[in-house]
């Protein structure tokens, strides 16, 4: 029986499980024993393109796991173009060429990826600059040098003064 | 009649609920405080009536009553009955019901513990809480109830899809929901801080418990739905960068950012407007979980336009809670007071550094779950972004916050010596490099960054346990003293140690079984043997077989390690008899030191052999089993004397000072 249906957009789906009208599963997962190049060099390069390779009639699952024939189909294409000698950018162009670039698993950096790529580091700079302002560096070197004696501490109401005064007492 | 009962008590739920929102909350804004005490009244009801609901519905499954449209959509009557139960959360009626019903049981909860709250801010936490009932449980009244009926009803359900069948996933969603919705407790309280606009240490102590439990739950949730789709899916795979995998995962590192800076809260003080804003930040990504898998958004944009009625009104909701969430926050945030200061090198700053990773990693995990669907609605164009662009941003930010870790429980409050902990965790780090050497020496082959990881993550792991030996004072006093120091760490320690260790834990199975994992995919005919890690497998054959409700291909395999035989697995094929799906069983060998995971594959034409698929996950438990470590640290935590709900004692400073290295 061969695999009829993708299984790994349905996994998104159950792994909340939510919705379950789901298409068929199928046990044998991805590369076939007949497909396996001779050379192990080459199948490992194979097998390295085919996890960055979108399995086009899935959801979200490279040509590596996927069952479905068109995966199949593409893990040949991918060892046949290894095979004439193509160096790994060429094969990954070569596909990108016919079924474009939503096939790249790690999408190609250009005008309509920068954010993309540029975000965690927007973030992370953001995220940075709002943790000097906590840290307020103006005052840090000064309040490290007071903590020391104790004084950094805002002072008391007489409220708080009066809770501590109870607190100590009790302990 | 049950059903009807069941209905009914879901619509009184949604009446009550609109009673807690509106009657409470302008209690507190006009100071009545007999107004503000039907809070708890209110969120007891809500939870009782919930309760009604959610069991009207179960028993509906339980006897198979399929004229019910969502028990005849989803059930089956020849299902195990643990199945049929979970099948009532496995949809997304049922699981709506759930949801809501979670959220009324930490709203009770809050309304029961929280009497030491001071009268206001409990009510207005519950008001918002129990708004967001309101809204969840008028979406469902409109668009997801699950207590209509059919008028003519099937003779039988449609059934569960049956790779749901399994205990793992039965109680992946509640425990996933628990964390979900536990992140709303933080939120509340967040809103009803800003809506007074004041807050203050208790504040924090009052939600870090609840951050806590939900914290740990979502993080069960996720590793159990790991966990399955290891043995489940059929290869091995563990994490998938999938989008709803995704959605579940952002909460999760944002909860956990929040656990951190509430404790600088909580401590110090400090980090007041920070943490206010995780708080809201965790839950809207929890809405946006909720959102992310239920309108159809994710299969693909056009898919959510053709359907667009649970989308929008999730989407509505979403905009609601966030937006007036982050608004109420832009308007009140000012007003709350910072506390006190501190050093880069200190606690504090080592949390912020946990804060501003974890940020960054939860920004990067959004914008790439997110960005190929904004991309495509605003332009058209169609992008994928896959494994490798999540392993190439989220690992670079893992280094340094693994590396960082063990340094945070060692630096003292407001200021500490870096070079001091530095030196302590020379050992550590030498014992990492010891794994390094050991990894490299035992694998010949795989990237170059694996051994590195290993020994981050073996220095993450004994860096905390070097904590506790350094609070213990072992080396430096006498052995009785040593365990005396030992039973008088307060549980919290226990707690943070045993979790950073799981984390480490964690690490050294994923980096392991990426890394170095063994794979072939062969024929086989019976009496065929193979080698694959120092095993010996003999292929006997295959058989059909009958289970209660599929029919299987069962394979067999002998295994044997060093000619002594090990065990027998039997990988087999599966279809259920409703719905008739096929899956995949994997027969695996767990083992300290990996997995054997066989996968029996298509019969081949030609020749009567199998395609027979083989694997060796080296150290693959370690990822379960630091989630499980990291779960129960939480709950050693929440045991702690001082988090306990509503303890009122407040540790003094002082002892922070005493931990301080002597200089």
């Amino acid at each position: 029986m061969q695999a009829l249906a993708p299984k790994h957009w349905l996994y998104p789906l159950l792994a909340i499980a939510v919705l379950l009208f789901a298409a068929g599963t199928d046990s044998v997962r991805a590369v076939q024993p007949d497909e396996v190049l001779k050379d192990s060099e080459l199948e490992t390069r194979a097998r390295q393109l085919s996890l960055e390779l979108r399995c086009l009639v899935c959801q979200n699952q490279s040509i590596d796991d996927s069952d479905a024939p068109l995966a199949r189909d593409l893990r040949l294409l991918v060892r046949e173009r290894l095979k004439n000698g193509d160096s790994d950018s060429e094969v990954l162009d070569f596909i990108v060429s016919r079924y474009g670039e939503f096939v790249l698993l790690k999408p190609p950096f250009g005008w309509h990826t920068l954010l993309l790529w540029f975000t965690p580091l927007l973030v992370l700079f953001g995220a940075i600059w709002l943790a000097r302002s906590v840290m307020n560096p103006g005052r840090t070197a000064a309040a490290a040098a007071a903590n020391g004696a104790g004084a950094a501490e805002p002072a008391l109401s007489p409220d708080e003064e009066a809770k501590l005064k109870r607190i100590l007492d009790k302990g | 009649m049950i059903v009807e009962f069941g209905h009914f008590a879901l619509v009184l739920a949604v009446v009550v609920a609109l009673f807690q929102t509106v009657v409470p909350l302008w209690g507190s804004l006009t100071k009545q405080p007999r107004l503000m005490e039907t809070a708890k009244p209110a969120a007891i009801l809500q939870f009782v009536l919930l309760c009604f609901s959610f069991a009207a519905l179960t028993y509906a499954y339980v006897v198979s009553d399929f004229s019910v449209a969502n028990v005849a959509a989803n059930s089956h009557s020849t299902k195990p009955l643990i199945y049929r139960i979970s099948g009532v959360w496995g949809n997304h009626e049922g699981s709506l019901l759930l949801w809501v019903l979670i959220l009324a049981l930490f709203g009770s909860a809050v309304a029961i513990f929280g009497n030491e709250l001071p009268q206001t801010l409990r009510a207005n936490v519950l008001s918002v809480q129990a708004s967001i009932a309101l809204a969840f449980g008028i979406f469902m009244l409109a668009t997801s109830n699950p207590f209509l009926r059919l008028e003519n009803p099937p003779l039988d359900g449609r059934g569960l899809n049956p790779i749901l069948q399994d205990p793992a996933l039965a109680l992946h969603p509640p425990f996933l929901y628990a964390g979900y919705v536990g992140f709303s407790i933080a939120f509340s309280f967040a809103i009803a801080a800003l809506i007074e606009g004041r807050i203050n240490a208790a504040w924090a102590r009052w939600v870090r418990p609840w951050t806590l439990a939900a914290w740990m739950c979502l993080t069960l949730g996720i590793a159990m739905g790991s966990w399955w789709a290891y043995y489940e899916l059929g290869w091995g795979g563990w994490w998938f960068w999938d989008p709803v995998e995704n959605a579940s995962f952002m909460p999760w590192l944002a909860g956990t950012a929040l656990l951190h800076s509430a404790l600088v809260m909580e401590k110090r003080e400090t980090l007041k407007v920070w943490t206010i804003l995780l708080a809201i930040l965790t839950f809207s990504l929890s809405l946006m979980g909720t959102f992310l898998v239920r309108s159809g958004v994710l299969t693909s944009v056009h898919a959510f336009a053709v359907d667009p009625e649970r989308g929008v009104a999730i989407l509505l909701i979403m905009t609601i809670f966030v937006g007036g969430g982050l608004a109420l926050f832009a308007l009140r945030a000012g007003e709350l007071r910072q506390g006190g200061l501190f050093a880069p090198i200190s606690r504090e700053g080592a949390l912020v550094l946990n804060n501003v990773l974890l940020t960054t990693a939860t920004a990067t995990v959004l914008v790439g779950t997110l960005y190929p669907l904004l991309l495509e609605g605003l332009t058209g164009a169609k992008i994928s972004v896959g494994p490798p662009f999540f392993n190439m941003t989220f690992i670079p930010l893992m280094v340094p916050l693994l590396i960082a870790l063990p340094f945070g429980p060692f630096l003292p409050w407001k200021r500490g010596d870096l070079q001091g902990v530095a030196q302590r965790l020379i050992i550590a780090a030498l014992i990492g490099l010891v794994a390094m050497v050991a990894t490299m020496a035992v694998a010949s082959r795989g990237p170059w960054l694996a051994p590195i990881m290993m020994a981050i993550g073996v220095y993450v792991m004994v860096g905390a346990l070097q904590e506790l030996a350094f609070r213990a004072k072992v080396g430096s006093a006498g052995r009785e003293e040593v365990l005396r120091r030992l039973w008088n760490l307060p549980r919290s320690v226990y707690g943070t140690a045993l979790a950073h260790f799981g984390v480490g834990l964690m690490v050294i199975g994923i980096v392991a079984t990426s890394a170095y994992r063994i794979e072939t995919v062969l024929v086989m005919k019976p009496g065929d043997k193979v080698d694959i890690a120092n095993y010996e497998l003999t292929f006997k054959g295959v058989a059909p077989f009958r289970g209660p409700n599929y029919r299987e291909q069962v394979a067999t395999f002998d295994v044997s390690r060093d000619g002594v035989p090990l065990t027998t697995l039997s990988p087999s094929k599966r279809v259920y008899d409703a719905p008739p799906q096929p899956t995949s069983e994997a027969g695996i060998h767990a083992a300290w030191r990996g997995d054997l995971y066989t996968v029996l594959g298509d019969a081949q034409v030609e020749d009567g052999g199998y395609a027979i698929r083989l694997y060796f996950n080296p150290l693959v438990r370690f990822i379960w089993l630091g989630a499980l470590l990291m779960f129960i640290a939480g709950g050693i935590s929440l045991s702690d004397r001082r988090l306990r709900v509503g303890a009122p004692r407040r540790k003094s400073r002082q002892p922070a000072v005493a931990v301080a290295p002597a200089e």
